[in-house]
């Protein structure tokens, strides 16, 4: 009874250690699941339309440690109309996120640049909520010939 | 490491109702918490995890940065002029030190 107990015990523990290093590798990184779960989280089942957004990310980057990102957004930017926040996700960097904004309409224009690190060739996404409640999205792809995080 | 210096690039003068862009920079290496040393050890995660931009007291512009951020991060945005007054510019650091700036600005 006693040897049968620990015999089960042991594959339990050992099937889990099975499992775990399967899983492990893919934990090391977000993926494109990931970004949708994130966005799902922000705006649940809120429609999300296209346009809107001009997101400038270079096609193809030699160095993922400093990739340029200018992301801009069509709006009045007035008391009753202008663009309240911007996320952006990086579909298979170590974690989901890379930035959010905040605007205002003192800002007068819903854009900015920044660099970020990119562990590879992946999709950017970005989405930008209104202060009308619309919610736009946008993506585009970046070729990193060279990793950024960790490298 | 020695202590962040910010670098900030906005215009001094301005029309009224002229959006102007404010560029900046600041010297921070922005461990990401996802790099291992020789030793296997993970690197302790230490970033500028929060940029905020406002002028005579009220925010106007906020960024939340994550570790995908680059080291010596940059950032710029706009800002509609319509009166003078003070910007200011703030980091706040992962070890809860903030790091500032401030610039003045003549609108007419």
């Amino acid at each position: 009874m006693q040897t049968q107990a620990s015999k089960r015990q042991f594959l339990r523990t050992a099937g889990i250690a099975a499992v775990a290093a399967i899983i492990a590798p893919r934990m090391a990184g977000a993926s494109p699941a990931d970004v949708a779960a994130e966005i799902k989280k922000l705006y649940g089942d809120k429609k999300i339309e296209s346009g809107r957004i001009k997101l400038d990310v270079p096609q193809i980057a030699e160095n993922g440690l400093v990739v340029p990102i200018n992301v801009e957004v069509e709006s009045p930017m007035t008391a009753a109309d202008y663009v309240r926040s911007v996320h952006v996700f990086a579909e298979k960097n170590p974690l989901p996120g890379v930035i959010s904004y905040k605007f205002t309409p003192e800002a007068g224009k819903a854009a900015a640049s920044t660099r970020m690190r990119l562990a590879g060739t992946q999709d950017i996404v970005v989405v930008a909520e209104m202060s009308t409640g619309q919610i736009f999205s946008t993506r585009a792809e970046v070729k990193v010939t060279i990793g950024g995080c960790g490298g | 490491m020695a202590n962040p210096v910010p670098r900030v690039r906005a215009p001094n003068k301005a029309k009224a109702g002229e959006i102007v862009e404010i560029k900046s920079l600041i010297s921070h290496e922005m461990e990401s918490g996802q790099r291992r040393d020789s030793s296997g050890k993970v690197v302790p995660r230490k970033i500028i995890n929060k940029f905020t931009a406002s002028f005579n007291g009220k925010t106007f512009f906020e960024a939340d940065w994550q570790p995908a951020i680059s080291a010596n991060p940059y950032q710029s945005f706009f800002f509609k002029a319509t009166e003078s007054g003070e910007f200011k510019f703030a980091w706040k650091d992962d070890d809860g030190s903030e790091y500032t700036s401030t610039s003045k600005i003549v609108v007419g």
